[in-house]
């Protein structure tokens, strides 16, 4: 079992055509590995819902159309884990807030039926920062997410656990969604692979929002090839998303399948490396350049000026949409209520039930959103963010007329301790300078590991940039970039990590059927 | 650019139906001011001349055909809701006893 949950999607999907396995075995045995990583104090805490039940019975149904000689999905029976900002059926549904404890969504996110069409087994539901906000996974309502590297440090943020949960075995696949680099920095620091793709790639229908015009659903995996085959699932025109691009996907399978990036022009962005970046990110930042120019792309350096203000630019957004999308959490329609003593008018239940139900970050985006939409102010701060979106476009289309795709580190840093940023908010925020402008854009981008820093042995992550429309070209530059590396290091980067509980693996033994309820959250 | 003030924050937070005591708020102006004055330097480069942008991919108007499509039973549309009567979401008093 062990060997199976360390297979890659991909290859897990070969082994079930192949009847070498089944679907039910395949998901029983993340369940299982759920059972003895996630949970208790020093547990990864990845899960907030563990979905076995359905999960199995979706495998068990896989199996019996396989029998049949069904006509399949080429991933069917490959199990999946979800990050809890998408709504299911039939399992609670948080974004890691108490103002949505225990509630249940009456309807699934567009990407969810299409898991399901797929035949894929939802394991379960990701811990995240509440609502989405934040860098570490610290702001959950339910705890943290431990990064799988080294238990005392952050899993990055906001999709701590579904990276987590991909860097753990605990899943091979994992959905998540990145508003400022919610998918590529957990990546990033855990040593996996993350996706946002082009902005309206991915339909957003189900995804609780929380900046709409920056929000996108992506695929979290541990190969480059996973990533492209979850997106090609996911993707394509919603009529339920109006912002849902009418556009053809683009080959993403072929293109990770393809291997070669001779002739190709990357750029690294001059702004997006130096100060404030840790010595053994730069390095191993340096190594992918070579690598890439080593296989006959062509390094070229390029200039977005207006980067440094990208991320007060995205403090403004962000938290302006995030204010008027989370004003419906008002304990009328859904979610918490608190009635404070007397006869209260609904005014005062609304203050109350926000008081209560939210956490203090998402009150300082509220609190900062507002500000920043107030009458008096909105010209300062919002329309100038407006602007400042403009800029960053116009930078993009000037750095993409010298280059095919661009490249930088994904996050500044390697996992630091939990704890260490959250009473700093500022700190935090400072977490996401280089993945933010691809929102501010709508372009995609991709994190793969690109080995670890020399300080700290942690994962680094390597960025990836293509225009909008041309998410084909990270999965091309992505793959041919991964398999170089994993040749210099002679395998995959996640076979350095720790083995998580090995007194528990060796005395529960990995034959064992171990009930699996819910690991994290108590819905 | 003026700064954030605790009277700010207290008016804000009203306008935004969060309830905050008096240490959350001298908390809050804290960190708001600290973080205010990080992002205000937006407007240095927001030149007149320079357009916004609202929508990272322009679209114009999404139309769909107008025929009944899918929709929620009102059980189910109620089904989250703290409290309800006769198929509607029931709330406390809108205005005051009097």
């Amino acid at each position: 079992m062990t060997e199976l949950i360390r297979l890659s999607a991909a290859a897990l999907a070969q082994k079930l055509v192949a009847r070498e396995i089944s679907a039910v075995e395949a998901t029983q045995a993340h369940l299982d590995r759920i059972a003895h990583v996630d949970g208790g104090d020093d547990g990864v805490h990845a899960f907030l819902h563990v979905n076995t039940d359905e999960a199995l019975a979706v495998a068990a149904e896989v199996d019996q159309a396989r029998a049949k000689s069904e006509d399949l999905h080429p991933l069917a029976g490959v199990p999946i884990a979800v990050k809890d900002l998408i709504v299911t059926k039939g399992q609670p549904t948080t974004a890691g807030s108490k103002i949505l404890e225990g509630w249940h969504s009456p309807y699934d996110a567009t990407v969810i039926r299409r898991l399901r069409a797929a035949g894929m087994p939802i394991l379960g539901k990701t811990n995240l920062d509440e609502f989405a906000m934040g860098s570490s996974t610290e702001h959950s309502a339910y705890g943290p997410t431990r990064n799988p590297w080294d238990l005392d440090r952050i899993p990055g943020g906001s999709g701590g656990g579904s990276a987590a949960a991909v860097a753990a075995f605990e899943a091979p696949l994992a959905l998540g969604t990145d508003t400022g680099g919610s998918i590529r920095q957990p990546g990033a620091v855990t040593g996996t692979v993350g996706v946002k793709p082009t902005y309206g790639g991915v339909s957003r229908y189900g995804a609780i929002a929380m900046a709409s015009s920056l929000d996108q659903i992506g695929p979290v995996s541990r190969t480059v090839l996973d990533s492209a085959l979850l997106h090609e699932v996911i993707g394509g025109h919603d009529p339920n998303d109006s912002t849902s691009l009418t556009d053809p996907l683009g080959a993403l399978v072929e293109a990770a399948r393809m291997g070669n990036v001779d002739g190709m022009r990357i750029g690294v962005i001059k702004e997006l490396q130096g100060e404030g970046y840790q010595a053994g990110v730069l390095t191993r930042f340096q190594e992918s350049l070579e690598l890439l120019r080593g296989a006959g792309a062509e390094i070229v350096e390029v200039s977005c000026p207006n980067f440094e203000y990208a991320l007060g630019a995205y403090y403004l957004i962000m938290p302006s949409e995030a204010s008027s999308n989370l004003a419906k959490y008002d304990g009328v329609r859904f979610g918490l209520r608190v009635v404070p003593d007397g006869a209260p008018t609904i005014e005062r239940v609304m203050g109350a039930t926000r008081a209560a139900g939210f956490g203090d970050e998402v009150k300082r985006r509220i609190i900062l959103g507002t500000y920043a939409l107030s009458a008096g102010y909105y010209d300062a701060y919002y329309g100038s963010a407006q602007k400042v979106r403009t800029l960053i476009q116009r930078d993009f289309d000037a750095a993409f007329k010298q280059a095919d795709v661009l490249i930088s580190p994904t996050s500044p840093t390697t996992a630091f301790k939990l704890g260490e940023k959250l009473d700093d908010p500022l700190a935090m925020y400072l977490n996401d300078v280089a993945t933010i402008p691809a929102n501010m854009a709508g372009i995609p981008g991709l994190s793969l590991p690109g080995g670890l820093a020399d300080e700290d042995g942690l994962p680094v992550g390597i960025q990836l940039l293509a225009p909008a429309r041309q998410d084909a070209r990270l999965y091309r530059v992505g793959a041919v970039l991964e398999s170089l590396l994993e040749a210099s290091w002679g395998g995959p980067l996640l076979d350095r990590a720790p083995e998580l509980r090995p007194d528990a693996l060796r005395s529960g033994g990995t034959a064992d059927r171990v009930e699996t309820s819910t690991a994290g959250g108590t819905n | 650019m003026a700064e954030i003030n605790r009277e700010d924050v207290a008016h804000l937070a009203r306008l935004a139906h969060i309830d905050m005591s008096a240490e959350e708020l001298d908390r809050m102006t804290g960190e708001l001011a600290v973080i205010v004055d990080s992002i205000k330097r937006v407007s240095e480069v927001a030149g007149d001349d320079i357009p916004t942008t609202s929508h990272p991919i322009p679209l114009s108007n999404v139309y769909r055909e107008d025929v009944i499509g899918e929709t929620l039973t009102n059980e189910e549309a109620l089904s989250g809701a703290p409290d309800n009567a006769d198929g509607r979401f029931k709330v406390p008093a809108i205005l005051d006893g009097e």
